[in-house]
């Protein structure tokens, strides 16, 4: 993303827009300039932000006469003035930020928009996650921090060694270029995304030794952390997993329900 | 996309705050499925939820592509549930934020009686999901607990900047803007309502929850 200097009238309304804080104002041209390091290319500005389309020029002298009298004039903030946020158009590896960042684009590897994952949403149709076994959703970068896959590979090299199951339909996953080790890509290393997500299964046994360790690496990594863990009920719609997250020491009350109203299509209505 | 589970607060903080969402799985169930999408949220707009949101079209507070000046003095103050309902023409996910358990419990009830097919889920606390499932009798199928944030915490903002931008579960409202919206309404330059629909437009899925927000605010205006 880019800001055209010709339209900028350096309002300023864009810069706490970024969730990156990519976003500033150039003392040097006196205009709104993107970091491109740190933007992800999440859209948050170009789609987030309504559009005037006013004058650059008369907005300008406006501004100035405005600044000469000390008027404060308080622009509705989100908005942009002069429509001056311009995306670009985006190559390999950089376009890989937009496809973890952007909610609207879907991922290439699942077809689905987001994160790209249906985790245990769908559990009631998909069955990925049964009795007894948990699915882990291991979420780098949020909320608002972001991350570089350098430092996703550090989790995915640490937990290869455990008894999981990484999800395949994943985004991650698919960045994986040795399943033994763990390894992503080398050519998205450096990329750095709005949030990425990490699906795993195992058995329930081993939710203790998979969250020590995701615990451990997460505490030598340069962003945020964010575990989720599920698992199927039995009929009771009770489930064994709580027991064992309070035995740990864990302290959980907000979740995710699945309420088993879906269903997979019969041959008839398929 | 997990875009519902991590929403940071104390759970007294959550007991105004509901996210019930239909999805379809792909290469399973989804071809014919954006009409049980429609059918889901004309349900849940009949309960009175406080946002609705299709992931691809966006929730009921939307930013808009050609606004005037004049705009500055007569923006919208409502959204449109109804134009989202509208907007559903291929799967992908549809939810409806409530800020009352009661209304909630009745949507269960419509939904099982309606019998859709598609996976239906609640993000909220999950005792009380449990709870509303049980009394609307319906059984859960699966469970995912969230066990918070981990790892760099110095770089997190303060609690009541959390509790706004966490409520879009994708990021798209930043911590500096929800921190600049608690500013400009304890300078008394904008009301509650007014910041939150603003922070409303900026998520794409329509899970924002305005009445938690205004709520937040009215917290953090007072230094409480």
């Amino acid at each position: 993303m880019e800001v055209d200097p010709k339209k900028c009238v350096a309002c300023a309304n864009c810069v706490p827009v970024c969730p990156m804080g990519a976003i500033f104002i150039d003392p040097a041209i006196n205009r709104a300039t993107v970091n491109l390091d740190e933007c992800v290319e999440c859209f948050t500005c170009h789609r987030g932000m309504s559009k005037e389309h006013m004058n650059p020029t008369l907005v300008r002298a406006v501004r100035r006469v405005a600044k000469l009298f000390r008027f404060r004039f308080e622009p509705e903030p989100d908005v942009c003035p002069t429509d001056a946020l311009t995306p670009q158009e985006l190559a390999w590896p950089r376009v890989v930020r937009r496809a973890f960042s952007d909610p609207l684009v879907p991922h290439e590897s699942t077809g689905i928009h987001g994160r790209g994952t249906e985790e245990v949403k769908t559990n009631d149709v998909t069955d990925r996650v049964k009795e007894g076994e948990a699915g882990f959703t291991i979420e780098f970068g949020r909320p608002g921090v972001g991350v570089r896959f350098r430092d996703v590979q550090k989790m995915t090299t640490a937990l290869v060694s455990l008894p999981v199951e990484f999800e395949d339909k994943n985004p991650v996953s698919s960045l994986i270029t040795d399943r033994a080790t763990g390894a992503l890509r080398a050519d998205v290393l450096d990329e750095k995304v709005m949030s990425a997500i990490l699906e795993l299964k195992t058995r329930l046994e081993h939710v203790p030794a998979v969250l020590e360790r995701v615990e451990a690496v997460a505490q030598g990594l340069r962003t945020i952390v964010s575990i989720g863990v599920s698992t199927r009920c039995d009929a009771a719609g009770d489930d064994r997993l709580a027991p064992v997250l309070a035995r740990e020491g864990y302290v959980f009350f907000r979740g995710k329900t699945n309420l088993g109203l879906g269903r997979r299509p019969t041959p008839a209505s398929a | 996309m997990t875009n519902t589970l991590h929403r940071f607060g104390a759970p007294e903080t959550q007991r105004d705050d509901y996210i019930v969402f239909a999805m379809a799985s792909k290469g399973i169930n989804d071809v014919g499925s954006a009409e049980k999408l429609r059918s889901f949220l004309a349900l849940a707009v009949t309960h009175g939820p406080v946002n609705v949101g299709h992931a691809l079209k966006g929730g009921m507070y939307r930013p808009s592509e050609n606004l005037t000046p004049l705009a500055h003095w007569s923006r919208p103050a409502d959204g449109d549930p109804e134009a989202v309902v509208r907007s559903i023409e291929e799967p992908s996910t549809v939810a409806a934020v409530f800020d009352d358990v009661a209304k909630v419990e009745a949507l269960l009830r419509d939904l099982k009686a309606a019998d859709l097919g598609i996976s239906v889920n609640i993000a909220s606390l999950a005792a009380e999901a449990n709870a509303c499932c049980k009394r609307a009798g319906l059984t859960r199928h699966s469970i995912e607990y969230s066990l918070g944030f981990h790892g760099d915490l110095n770089q997190l903002p303060d609690r009541h900047v959390l509790e706004l931008s966490t409520m879009c579960g994708h990021g798209m409202v930043s911590h500096n803007f929800a921190r600049k919206m608690i500013d400009l309404v304890r300078e008394n330059r904008r009301t509650p309502q007014q910041a939150a629909a603003t922070m409303a437009r900026f998520c794409t899925c329509g899970i924002f929850n305005l009445t938690r927000a205004i709520r937040v605010l009215e917290q953090a205006r007072k230094g409480e």
